[in-house]
């Protein structure tokens, strides 16, 4: 209840660059909501700056990125320093979609907290997220 | 997040980052709540704050980013508030107003806010009343609030606007009938969007119609203007029709009515908030339990607790044997 209780998750569930499958994220999306999660969810082609943006307007405190289009290196430190730039760098960053085994440890080295691939079970995702953010 | 509190000043200052906190904060009330708002409150009065309604996917938020589009190209600002309902099993949402709004969000001069609505009537026009008091705050020339025209809460959300734009769309055949239900006698104007599709001069008749049944001619007749939100087309007409409502509610006293009933809606849900507390702390005293005993064993009458509940005194077993 709003009794400055619990505080809801609320998450950005976004799909930069010109990548078109959107099904991964839309999964996602429902999955977190049947979660009890509150997600913004802002559709296709999203600009770094765009997804920059929508976190600092929705002050969300998960960033989801799903890219299945092998455009992760360029987009996903851009997001992640433009966070960082305004003031969000503590927001949990999340990438999932087709991430080749190599690029992991860059992905991570510029801020991404896990990276999920094909197949990932949802409920470990939801389990992932509430370890991190809930009841903060 | 945690971490700091929200520094008014930073909000009244328009700063992006703070206003956003303050949301948050807000948002889910309590003492923080409470103090930021009232330091907040007597800053705002300064936005025209208007309620857009209608059913789903008439072209609400499309018309809501295409408005704000429109107010920044007279050098105004705009803050938006874009209500989404919580799912009733789960309490989560997927809040995807944004889409339709991703030209206007980019814009320095506006700010957007998803809102869920979970669950709680009262909760959620609290919400909706303290969020507006932050944007206000903030200084942005107009407020614009979408919800789905549908429940109690929404209505108690479009009473806090000071107009109140319902929006229609041909095609969508119930529309006509579902406006009957409570929200033609709150819509200070009238949008009949998607007027590229066939079917728009229906609407409009029917709507004229509709308005011309009222027994005597009301101080304001709500206007019927025609959109096509997805090209900008009619949008600068709306931005005039509600300046001139506001001018009409200005010269009839009404703004400062709508103002003290923003207010009220403030306190109130600030006496729900306490009462809130004041039972969560009952429920945790030791005596409880034997108190609801006596309740029902007919020694202590349920009133008399309750009077007890409210003075926060605790000792909820005192006087029982
Ligand atoms: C379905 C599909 C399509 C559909 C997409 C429909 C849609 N609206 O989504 C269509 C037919 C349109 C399509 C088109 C194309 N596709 Co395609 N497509 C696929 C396919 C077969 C399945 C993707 C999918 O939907 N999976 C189901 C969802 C639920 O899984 P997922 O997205 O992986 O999500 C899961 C996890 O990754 C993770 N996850 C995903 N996102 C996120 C985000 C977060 C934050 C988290 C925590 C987890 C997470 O959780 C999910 C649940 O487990 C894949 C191959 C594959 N097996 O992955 C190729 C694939 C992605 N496509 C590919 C290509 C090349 C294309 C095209 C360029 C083909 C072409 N030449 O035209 C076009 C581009 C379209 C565009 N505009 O971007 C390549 C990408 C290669 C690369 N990245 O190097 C793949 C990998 C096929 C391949 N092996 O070559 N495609
Ligand atoms: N044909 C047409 N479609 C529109 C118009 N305005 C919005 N839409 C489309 O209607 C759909 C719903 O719009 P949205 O703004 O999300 O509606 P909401 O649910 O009322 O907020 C989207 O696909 C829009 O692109 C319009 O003027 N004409
Ligand atoms: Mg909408």
């Amino acid at each position: 209840m709003r009794d400055g209780g619990e505080r809801v998750i609320r998450v950005l569930v976004a799909k930069p660059g010109l990548d078109g499958h959107d099904r991964g994220a839309k999964v996602i999306a429902r999955a977190l909501r049947d979660a009890g999660m509150e997600v913004v969810y802002t559709g296709l082609h999203q600009t770094p700056e765009q997804v920059a943006e929508a976190a600092l307007q929705e002050d969300v405190q998960v960033v989801a990125l799903s890219i299945l289009s092998g455009a992760h290196p360029t987009l996903v430190p851009r997001i992640a320093r433009l966070l960082r730039e305004n003031g969000q760098g503590d927001v949990l960053l999340l990438l999932g979609g087709i991430v080749p085994e190599q690029d992991v440890p860059s992905m991570l080295e510029a801020g991404v907290s896990r990276v999920f691939g094909p197949g990932t079970d949802t409920r470990d995702i939801v389990r992932y997220i509430q370890e991190r953010v809930g009841d903060s | 997040m945690t971490g700091a509190p929200v520094l008014a000043d930073d909000v009244l200052a328009g700063q992006r980052r703070a206003v956003s906190r303050a949301l948050t904060v807000v948002e889910r009330g309590g003492p923080e709540a409470e103090a930021l708002l009232q330091t907040l409150l007597p800053h705002t009065g300064h936005a025209h704050v208007v309620g857009i309604t209608g059913a789903p996917g008439v072209g609400k938020s499309t018309l809501v980013d295409g408005l704000a589009l429109a107010a920044r190209g007279q050098g105004q600002t705009a803050g938006i508030i874009a209500v989404d309902p919580s799912s009733p099993f789960t309490g989560g949402a997927i809040l995807g107003d944004r889409i339709r709004m991703q030209d206007a969000t980019m814009d320095p001069g506006v700010f957007m806010r998803s809102l869920a609505s979970r669950g709680q009537t009262g909760g959620l026009s609290r919400a909706a009343a303290a969020s507006l008091t932050v944007l206000d705050a903030a200084g942005f020339d107009w407020v614009l609030v979408e919800t789905v025209g549908a429940g109690q809460s929404e209505i108690e959300i479009m009473a806090l606007a000071e107009s109140v734009m319902v929006v229609l769309a041909p095609g969508l055949g119930d529309d006509i009938q579902a406006i009957k239900a409570g929200i033609l006698e709150i819509a200070d104007v009238f949008v009949v969007n998607k007027a590229d599709r066939p079917g728009a001069d229906t609407s409009v008749r029917e709507l004229r119609a509709m308005l011309r049944l009222a027994a005597e001619p009301p101080p304001w007749t709500p206007p019927i203007l025609t959109t096509v939100a997805a090209e900008r087309r009619g949008l600068e007409r709306i931005l005039e029709e509600l300046a001139r409502h506001r001018a009409f509610l200005e010269e009839t006293g009404r703004r400062a009515e709508r103002r003290t009933h923003q207010v009220e809606t403030l306190v109130r849900q600030a006496v729900w908030d306490a009462v809130a507390r004041r039972l969560a702390a009952a429920r945790e005293d030791p005596g409880w339990a034997r108190a609801l005993t006596a309740v029902a064993a007919g020694t202590r009458d349920a009133s008399g607790l309750a009077d007890q509940v409210l003075r926060g005194a605790g000792g909820m077993a005192d006087g029982i044997h």
